[in-house]
Parts: C-alpha cells; structure tokens; sequence
C-alpha cells in the first residue's frame, strides 16, 4: 500500500526520455505545467494529452505505474471536482436538497479534474525518467545564473536531492516499523479518527528519531568524505546539448503554440 | 504450535519493472516445541518468509496454517496470529517509542487488551527473561539505554506478547561477543523452559550449530536443505556455492582429515574437542 506512491521514484532506463538532458527535461516539465494553465477549452486538452501520451510511450514507463502514482492524491482530485460541480453558478440542470448542479459546473469540475492529472503525471514523470543526481545536476545548472544574486545554488540543488533520494527509503522504514508495531498487536487500520490518530504515534516516533539520525550520519559520511559545498566543484559528466534535447524542445514549442492559438 | 507452509511463493512487485520472485513454490513443516534454524544468502528470501508466518505479508500463491489454521482465510483473526507468533525484526530497538522501557515492553500485551495486573506480571516476566532488572530498568526512558539493552528491551516488548511461535531475524546482529552469547543463551533457555518453537535467522554458522534441531538452508528463494545441522554441514561444498559456509571446527576437523589423521565430523568447539584428544590418547 505504501509503496504506491512514486512520486520521487527513479525508474531507471535507457530511453530518448531519460537520456534527455536533465536542465531540458527540467525547463519542459516547468513550461509544461504552465502551459495546463493556459488551456483554455477542452480540445486543446487533446493536444495535451497527445504530448504527454507520446512522452509515455517513448518512456517505455508503464501506464499502470503511472496511474498508481495519483492513487494517493484521488482524495485531492475529487474534492476539487466535488467543490467544482456544487460550487459554480451556472444554469440549472439538476437539484439534489439545497445542493444544484450547473451545466458550468461539471465543464469547470472536469477542466480543473483534468488539470490536477496532468500536472501530478508530469512531474512524476520527469522523477521518474530523471535520476536524482541528474536532477541535481540540472536544477543546480539552471539555478547558477542566480548564484551572483546570492542565491546558493549549489546547497539548494543538494538539498532537494537528499529529499528526494529519502522518500523511499522513508516510506521504506515505515513499512518496517509499522510491521514491527503489528507484530506487536498495534492497528493502524480500524476504529475512529481519533484512535487511529493515537495509533500513529509508535510509527511516528521511531522514525523521526532514524530520520535524524539518517541526517546525522549522512552529514558525517559527507563530512569524511570532504564535502564542502559547490566551491570550485568540477564535474565527471559535463552536460551538453544534444540533438535529442533540441527535438524536445521543438515538440515542446509546438504543443505551447497550438494550445495558446487554440484559445 | 505446528507451523505449515504449502507451495508458497511471493513475487514482489508484480507486473513492474521491479518484478521479483522472493519465494519460490515451497512447502515445509516444523513440529511443536522445534528450534528451528534459518540461513541463506543476502536476498535468498529469509526475512520474506518470516513475515509470511504471521500474516504481515500475504502469499502471491500457495498457504500458511499455524496450528492448522489457513491464515488469511476469514474465520482467522489476525490479531490472535500475531500473538500466538511473535516476530523479532531486525535492529528491533528502532521500534522503541514510549518514555519509558515499561510502557513500551507494555504496548503488546495492553493491545491484547490484558487488565493492568496482567499486563504488569507480564512485562515483570519479559524483562527478566531477557535478563534485565525490572525495578532498576522499568522506569528508565528506552533511549537513555546502551545498544544492547536497548535490542533486549525491544526484544521483551515481543516477550511479554507470550508467543507460542518466536521468530528472531538476527537478533543478535550488531552486538558485542558477550551481549550476543548472553542474548541466544537466552533463548535457548526460553525454548527448553517455556516449550516454544523458536525460528532462528542467523548468518552465524557456528551459533546454528550450537543452538538449533533442523537448519533451513535458502537458496534464491528455494529450500536447498532442511535436516540436522550435522547432515546440512556435511556438505560443505554445496553450502559454499550459495554463498554460505560452514562452521569453522568443522573446516578444521575436515582439513586434518585430508592430512590423514583419523577424525569424525564435528559441527562445535567440544566435539572437536573430544576428536582431538582422542587423537592424542591413541
């Protein structure tokens, strides 16, 4: 159950999508995500979901692992949805109680549904495709222009990526410890809010303290290993362009031009 | 308490790329009151198949019945399961949570939902069968302990569930060589005492040979052998290529065989004792 979540996941492969360089896949993933906000109709949807679709296929990801990714998010998704169809003002095409529905209410309920999806799967998709050292990579490439305002580019690259490595070795410790407890006769699964609420505290507690002691001994590992930030750090992979990264780009270009035209 | 396992496998992750078959169409059975020992490779399925003996993971295929009893199937309250088999992960002082060591030795038996008296007596008896002092430890806030004391404390907590079935995944990892005597002598101790079955995962060949009835060998998710420790450690060489080994008397005892003294195969340090002064007295 706890393993459905894949967000910060890494599957590795050898695709034209994970071989893309990580600043581009980053920029396509931003401009991407911005772009679902610029939809304006539900046809140009169609345009969206061809490019994302074809970014799934040459992945080689399977659908289902992507779909088990929004799993946990369902509870978000129809609340917006469920606020969305009660909530606009609209005509009248059905009443339950004091509650109606609006003709402008399910098309908002849907457009804003839809959205959420794609946004969730884009960026899971670039964890997915991108390993976290690439990630850092290209986040810390991208940030460098700001490191002359001040901006630690270098320490904020390392620090999401020591985040994202952590998720599944966090979620991984949970299923260990929330074994243990059951071994133990505790019960995660049943009785009220407020019992299950009490129910967590032996999960919690163990695994803030392997959290910080996982912070500590990593700190110390980096320490002994001479780590001192991005100062004249050089790199073994230098990233260059490739005619790939220049075809994505494209696409990418395209897809925005049809969207916003397609107002 | 009989423990029965038919055709089990378990594939982790199935239909992904992570697809992984830990545990591999096996059946096996252990009587009442057996020490059993379990040893294989990193990865050949051991702590797989602990977890499935009290229902914490469920079978892809194949089932489990402890006191015949299928597990999973709806007439069985898993709840009971788990008390009547206590499981020891590994490094189980990483569960310890509560302020102090009573409470948290006191977590499983207040989910049996036991009274306060019971649940004291029972706590009382767990941390003394772990060889700690009740009154000078039960206040003591868990954290505060050494390792050691912390890997007992943690192991009480489990005790004081009164297990019928006692898995132990290395319980004795990580801990100095007198902690570590002290903690199996231990369990040796509660299985004659308390008549339980006890399952043992150990990387230690020699603590299998001085401990246990049957060795389970693993082997990439299959049974390789299940017998005696002597009879599993006559075959040293197959041990070998699954990445185990023997005990090392038992590598002595065979090497000065190939020398052409006249020595029977032993599996602990007295054995090899005796053989030897044989050998000297002849």
């Amino acid at each position: 159950m706890i393993k459905d979540i894949t967000i910060g996941q890494y599957i590795p492969g050898d695709t034209i999508i994970h071989n893309l360089d990580p600043r581009i896949k980053i920029i396509i993933t931003f401009v991407f995500i911005t772009l679902l906000f610029f939809v304006g109709n539900y046809f140009s949807y169609l345009y969206i979901i061809a490019f994302m679709g074809l970014a799934i296929v040459l992945s080689k990801i399977s659908p289902k692992f992507i779909i088990r990714g929004l799993k946990p998010l369902i509870v978000i998704i129809a609340l917006t949805v469920i606020l969305n169809v009660f909530m606009t003002q609209g005509e009248v095409i059905y009443r339950i109680w004091r509650l109606s529905i609006t003709r402008e209410g399910l098309y908002q309920a849907g457009f804003m549904g839809l959205r959420l999806i794609f946004l969730i799967t884009g960026a899971s998709l670039l964890t997915l495709t991108t390993s976290p050292i690439a990630l850092t990579d290209g986040i810390e490439k991208l940030l460098s222009p700001l490191k002359r305002i001040g901006v630690p580019a270098h320490e904020l690259a390392m620090m999401m990526t020591i985040a994202l490595r952590f998720i599944p070795t966090l979620l991984e410790e949970t299923d260990k410890i929330m074994k243990a407890q059951m071994a133990r006769g505790a019960d995660f699964e049943t009785g009220n809010l407020i019992n299950r609420a009490r129910a967590m505290v032996p999960l919690l507690v163990p695994l803030f303290i392997s959290a910080f002691r996982r912070a500590d001994e990593l700190a110390l590992a980096m320490e002994a290993r001479c780590y001192r930030g991005g100062e004249k750090r050089t790199r073994m992979k230098q990233l260059k362009l490739e005619f790939r990264d220049y075809g994505g780009m494209l696409i990418t270009a395209a897809v925005c031009f049809l969207v916003i035209w397609s107002r | 308490m009989p423990v029965k396992v038919e055709n089990l496998t378990h594939v982790y992750m199935k239909d992904s790329v992570f697809e992984h078959v830990a545990i591999d169409n096996i059946s096996f059975e252990i009587q009442d009151g057996e020490f059993i020992g379990i040893i294989g490779h990193t990865g050949s399925g051991k702590s797989t198949l602990i977890q499935h003996l009290n229902g914490l993971l469920k079978p892809s295929s194949g089932k489990v019945f402890i006191d015949g009893e299928e597990l999973g199937s709806k007439e069985v309250q898993m709840k009971k399961i788990r008390q009547k088999v206590g499981l020891v992960f590994q490094y189980p002082e990483q569960q310890l949570f509560e302020e102090t060591v009573y409470k948290d030795v006191a977590f499983g038996p207040r989910n049996l939902g036991l009274s306060e008296d019971e649940v004291e007596e029972r706590v009382r008896k767990a941390i003394e069968l772990v060889g700690l002092d009740f009154n000078s430890i039960s206040s003591v806030s868990p954290f505060e302990l050494s390792g050691g004391q912390k890997r007992r404390v943690a192991i009480a907590g489990v005790l004081a569930m009164e297990p019928k079935v006692l898995i132990l995944d290395e319980p004795a990892a990580g801990l100095d060589p007198r902690g570590r005597d002290e903690i199996l002598r231990g369990f040796k101790t509660l299985h004659e005492t308390q008549k339980i079955t006890v399952l043992l995962v150990s990387h230690s060949m020699e603590d299998i040979a001085n401990l246990v009835d049957k060795v389970l060998v693993m082997n990439r998710g299959k049974i390789a052998f299940f017998d005696t420790p002597r009879n599993v450690f006559k075959e040293a060489d197959a041990l070998e290529k699954i990445g185990l080994g023997v005990p090392q008397v038992t590598y002595l005892v065979r090497e000065l065989r190939k020398k052409g003294f006249s020595v029977a195969d032993c599996i602990n340090i007295d054995e090899a004792k005796n053989e030897l002064l044989k050998l000297f007295k002849r």
